[in-house]
């Protein structure tokens, strides 16, 4: 390579290091790479050179222009980061201080989520039947997610789950995000005695994304289990809490035959409304709003109970469906997207939590 | 699964309306999807004659014609199709009859003069496609006064139910009739056994090399055949439920699939290499080219049917384009196998193909019909087809299906909660196929038809890991106990349908239930709510997101990383909602709310155990303050979020007391205008700081923007006692000022904690009001004003005593800080 490339090559190195600041760092890189810089001044030269030499000495000066630019965009970052070094340590502020009294703004700025003020209005209402709510990890074992539920490998529903699978762990087994509220079931079931009356609200996840579905989501499970519990009590525990819920005293409630893996007998739930104007109650159409049944014997089994004396029932249903239902939301995307506006309209007062004494 | 009323009615003796049929699907669990009745619209309109067709007298463009509606009557009809003429065969609509191409219910009417008593009908008015170039143009054969829909074949409507996984037997017309039957609905109509003659020997013959690839299977041939198309009647159901018809061989094993559940594959003898078909395991390398013009690489895990040249069929899932039947096939040969569902249904799903062979295989065939089923497909054949069959070539044996079931009647019940009759139980069962083995008054027991896999089946536990062995062993032989009987209650009360169990509240134990949240629970939700009190709006948030914008906010492992996410930017369980939180408040600064206040209840990740999935009370503020005239707005600071932070732990009963702050907080924090608050050495309450100006940059967030988490898995549960008597001195207060100029590094909090220290049985409270730095100091130095609250107790203060305290004050602030008071 010619001198004034090395020239060039090492002047500008030391220009760079000697720059203490981007006005000083600038300079160098105008003076190198600008439209009268040194760099530039020799592309333009490259007319000039003699033909037998010019392609050499054309690569040469590529060659010199890309390191030239890695360097000098090396040393700004170098010293933007100096900079935002610099001025984070005189931004030091004494943490210790005793905050302001008074937040910004008070409860008539904020508000609470409607999938959350369900989910409180559930446990009002089923916690007047007596039940607790239970609760369980996003991340479950696929035993707890599927096998305890008498949904072995190979059923048919397990691909009906488009379920989200994170890598395997030491067992080899790959955890997932549980599908559905039902792994608490056998959590519960594990964990203590019959009886047990539970519900559980929480998050769920399905590997699922379009105007009607989102890959999180929400369910809530119930769980009863004692001595003569009957499919009469499951449609009464059900009757009782949808007319409560939807505050409709007369809402027509139709139970259908079905098939779950961990349930039998199986049967899904509508209520009635009208599917042109939406509103609940009246109209003489159905909606399926729930899947429910008796604790199918393998479960128990699973979970260490004797089914010959301990029976009882399960049901889900979907938080933000009935929550839809219940408001007259069109929507379900926005559910998640944190739009303050959407927020505003449709959260719930945080001093009116929901109770049985001044309404749910 | 879909059908057509007149596929049905083939299989059940009913008089039942199509609205009866549907309510009763609905109510035995075969939940109806949909119903296409296509000639619904069309009931009324008629084939009718056009006797005459005559120029109108008063319009260029009419025609006034005399149509014959079938009773002989002429109709004075005024019609402007080019193509009226008379003679012709036409579609005809009387007043009254609403015409779902135009909308309008037709009217007598009179035009230019003359009276216009019907309507002929285009396609397009019929609602039937685009043809409005004339009106319908019948044959002459067409019916005269006959009903147009049932003459054009569209008076069968399509009914799609959705059958359930245990429900193999429901995916065929067959099963839908039992069921309707069994649900009063008329009668089932028997299988009508067909009888074969055999005229030669098989031409090929079955080799079960690996029992895994098939249980049992028997073939037959039929020579000397003529393959073309279907007849109508079948093409119309296949075309009716969305199958193309291909030719009589194929369309009679859909047919089977369809009507009876029973999937056949046929075939063609002379592509067939070497004499023998094989059901074996497939090598490793080999492929298969199926029917459905893919191709398919097989592991020794898929069962095949192969001749001498390779596999020629994923046995049970999907035939080989090779040897298929076509219209140039002479010979076939029918395959009637049961394979073992699980090895079908992991095939299929390796391999993603889903078919209808599939579908019914995987979810359990009738083990007991391939022998009928292979003379009724056979007979069917020859008759559309032509010639002669072979014999039976078998192989392998009937699987042991045979299995019996008992009810105790007290059971429909105990578990069900209806009371039901013995002989409706009993009715139902028997309609359903099963046979009574042994009845008295308290039970009955039947044997299980050999299309209910679904019914007292084998098996099936996975107990719980670390259950105790006698736990175990009991719970396993209760289930064994009572599942058969479970099975037959949900097919008495299914049947029967469940609306007729009255429903029963569930008894409480007593009036007062107990509380329904844990003290953990109640912290959770009352932690929200002080959240939102405090002007913070609730959001949820996904759990994951991008994982470079998670690494932002801490460690993002590989074990938290989805093996399946469903977009790129949903691929990382987020280290702390603060994360999803901070995402929502850039979108909404981009909406043009850049004063933003949003909190989430949510898990932050740290490995994927329960315990790595911390539940945390999350917000961030950013931008600027309400603007108010008493008040001036100013930029969130981290005090805002210090101030959130401690209102959750204050509200969590944390005492404030106890909680000690230091400058170590996460790295998406600014480094100096954060802190972590703590109780104790250890525990790690809260984190709480201004956003770290590069993540706020990398989020597109130009504006101030500040940030707290509360981990409320860390909050100790407080303590339930009694409160203490209040503390109500009898003597006034007295309150003193002092001014310390301090090192700027001296932490307020410090000053503070050695002023309350000075002397704890006088000093009730200090505070601190004032804090200054600037020109007036030295450089450095800042000046931290203290209020002191000093309560006596036995007497009142005297100046002495106030000055002894204020000396005590002066001397452990400046012993533990260096500070000086002001002059």
């Amino acid at each position: 390579m010619s001198d004034d490339l090395d020239a060039l090559r090492g002047e500008t190195a030391s220009a760079l290091a000697a720059a203490a600041d981007l006005r000083a760092w600038d300079a160098v890189r105008v003076g190198t790479l600008g439209k009268s810089g040194r760099l530039t001044g020799l592309l333009k030269g490259l007319g000039g050179v003699p033909a037998e030499d010019r392609r050499e000495r054309g690569a040469a000066l590529n060659r010199l222009k890309a390191e030239l630019e890695a360097a000098i965009e090396a040393r700004r970052t170098a010293l933007e980061a100096a900079a935002l070094e610099a001025r984070l340590a005189s931004e030091r502020m004494d943490v210790s201080l005793p905050p302001r009294a008074h937040a910004p703004g008070g409860a008539e700025l904020g508000g609470i989520h409607p999938i959350s003020r369900t989910i409180e209005e559930l446990t009002a209402i089923f916690g007047a039947m007596g039940f607790r709510v239970a609760e369980g990890p996003d991340i479950e074992s696929d035993w707890l997610n599927f096998s305890a539920l008498n949904i072995p490998d190979h059923h048919p529903a397990r691909q009906d789950h488009d379920t989200f699978y994170l890598p395997a762990g030491a067992d080899g087994r790959r955890p997932v995000l549980r599908t559905h509220t039902s792994p608490v079931q056998a959590r519960t079931m594990l964990g203590q005695e019959p009886p047990i009356r539970v519900i559980v609200p929480g998050r769920t996840w399905r590997a699922d994304h379009d105007a009607t579905h989102s890959p999180m989501f929400h369910q809530v499970e119930g769980l009863v289990i004692d001595r003569g519990i009957t499919l009469g009590h499951l449609k009464g525990c059900l009757i009782d809490f949808l007319r409560a819920f939807f505050g409709i005293g007369d809402l027509p409630v139709r139970f259908r035959a079905s098939y779950f893996p961990f349930t039998e007998p199986s049967m899904e739930v509508d209520i009635g409304w009208n599917r042109k104007t939406g509103e609940l109650g009246k109209g003489g159409d159905w909606l399926e709003i729930l899947g429910s049944g008796m604790v199918h014997p393998r479960v128990l089994a699973n979970c260490g109970i004797d089914a010959r004396e301990w029976q009882g029932f399960a049901f889900g249903m979907g938080i933000e469906r009935i929550t839809m239902l219940k408001h007259g939301m069109p929507d379900l995307r926005p559910f998640y997207e944190s739009d303050l506006r959407w927020l505003r309209h449709y959260a719930a007062d945080p001093l009116s939590p929901p109770s049985l004494t001044e309404g749910v | 699964m879909k059908f057509t009323l007149s596929w049905l009615r083939a299989h059940l003796e009913t008089e039942a309306p199509l609205a009866d049929i549907l309510a009763t699907l609905n109510t035995i669990g075969l939940e109806v999807e949909g119903v296409e009745d296509r000639g619904a619209a069309l009931a009324s309109f008629r084939i009718a004659h056009v006797v005459e067709a005559e120029q109108h007298p008063n319009a260029d463009r009419l025609r006034a014609l005399k149509v014959d509606a079938g009773d002989g009557k002429l109709l004075s009809v005024v019609c402007g199709a080019p193509n009226a003429r008379a003679g012709m065969k036409g579609v005809v609509a009387l007043p009254g009859a609403f015409i779902p191409g135009t909308g309008i219910t037709l009217k007598k009417g009179e035009i230019r003069g003359v009276a216009s008593e019907a309507m002929m009908l285009s396609a397009r008015e019929m609602g039937l496609g685009d043809d409005h170039s004339g009106i319908v143009d019948l044959p002459e054969d067409a019916p005269l006064g006959g009903s147009y829909v049932r003459w054009a074949g569209m008076d069968d409507p399509i009914i799609e139910i959705s059958v359930t996984p245990n429900r193999g037997d429901a995916l065929s017309v067959h099963g839908v009739a039992r069921d309707l039957a069994a649900a009063g609905l008329g009668r089932l109509k028997p299988l009508v056994p067909a009888r074969v003659a055999a005229a030669y020997p098989a031409p090929l013959r079955w080799e079960i090399a690996d029992p895994r690839a098939c249980q049992w299977v028997l073939g037959r041939g039929i020579r000397g055949l003529r393959n073309g198309p279907s007849p109508k009647w079948l093409q119309d159901w296949l075309v009716a439920i969305g199958q193309r018809p291909i030719n009589a061989l194929v369309d009679v094993t859909n047919l089977f699939t369809y009507g009876l559940g029973r999937p056949l594959h046929v075939f063609d003898v002379a592509k067939v290499r070497g004499g023998t078909l094989t059901l074996r395991m497939a090598r490793e390398g080999e492929e298969l080219a199926a029917l459905n013009g893919k191709s398919y690489a097989l592991t020794a895990e898929d069962g095949v049917i192969a001749d001498e040249a390779g596999p020629e069929s994923l046995g049970g899932i999907i035939g080989g384009a090779h040897s298929g039947c076509d219209e140039g096939t002479t010979e076939c040969f029918i395959e009637c196998a049961v394979f073992d569902p699980v090895r079908i249904a992991l095939s299929g799903r390796r391999h993603d193909i889903r078919t209808d062979a599939r579908a019914r295989f995987e979810r359990g065939i009738d083990q007991a019909l391939p022998p009928a089923a292979l003379d009724l497909a056979t007979a069917l054949m020859i008759e559309l087809c032509g010639g002669e069959a072979s014999e039976v070539a078998p192989a392998g044996a009937e699987p042991g299906w045979r299995r019996s079931a008992s009810l105790r009647f007290e059971r429909l019940a105990g578990l069900g909660g209806a009371e039901v009759a013995p002989d409706e139980a009993v009715g139902i069962l028997e309609r359903l196929g099963f046979t009574i083995e042994a009845r008295d008054a308290e039970r009955l027991t039947v044997a299980v038809p050999s299309w209910r896999n679904d019914i007292a089946g084998a098996g099936g536990l996975d107990q719980a890991p670390g259950l105790a062995p006698e736990r175990a062993r009991a719970a396993a032989e209760g289930c064994a106990a009572v599942e058969p009987e479970a099975d037959l209650v949900e097919e008495v009360l299914r049947i029967r349908g469940l609306d007729r169990i009255p429903p029963v509240s569930l008894p409480v134990a007593g009036i007062v239930p107990p509380p329904a949240l844990s003290p953990k629970q109640a912290r959770a939700v009352l932690a929200r709510r002080v959240l939102a009190a405090r002007g913070m709006l609730d959001c949820v948030g996904f759990g994951f997101l991008e994982a470079k914008v998670a690494a932002l906010f801490g460690e993002t492992p590989a074990a938290l990383r989805l093996e399946n996410p469903i977009a790129a930017d949903l691929d990382q369980m987020r280290p702390t909602p603060v994360a999803s939180l901070l995402q929502a408040a850039a979108r909404n600064a981009a909406r043009g709310y850049p004063d933003a206040a949003l909190a989430e209840l949510g898990a932050a990740y740290r490995d994927p155990s329960p315990e790595g999935q911390l539940q945390v009370a999350a917000g961030v503020r950013t931008g600027h303050t309400p603007r108010h005239w008493a008040e001036a707005t100013r930029a969130v600071d981290a005090m805002d979020a210090k101030g959130d932070a401690l209102a959750v732990l204050a509200a969590l009963g944390v005492p404030m007391a106890a909680v000690s702050v230091t400058t170590d907080a996460p790295g998406f924090y600014h480094p100096g205008r954060s802190g972590v608050l703590r109780q104790g050495p250890k525990t790690v309450l809260a984190t709480f700081g201004e956003v770290h100006p590069r993540v706020a940059a990398a989020l597109d967030l130009t504006g101030p923007a500040v940030a707290f988490e509360v981990f409320l898995d860390a909050v100790p549960e407080p303590k339930r006692r009694k409160k203490g008597a209040p503390d109500l001195p009898a003597f006034q207060p007295v309150r003193r000022d002092f001014a310390f100029l301090v090192d700027a590094g001296v932490s307020a909090e410090a000053v503070l904690r050695a002023a309350r220290g000075a002397d704890k049985a006088l000093i009730a409270e200090v505070v601190l009001f004032d804090r200054y730095a600037g020109e007036k100091l030295p450089e450095g130095k800042v000046s931290l004003a203290i209020q002191a609250v000093l309560q006596p107790r036995e007497a009142t203060l005297t100046d002495a005593g106030i000055e002894a305290a204020a000396a005590k004050i002066v001397a452990a602030v400046g012993k533990a800080t260096g500070a000086v008071l002001r002059g």
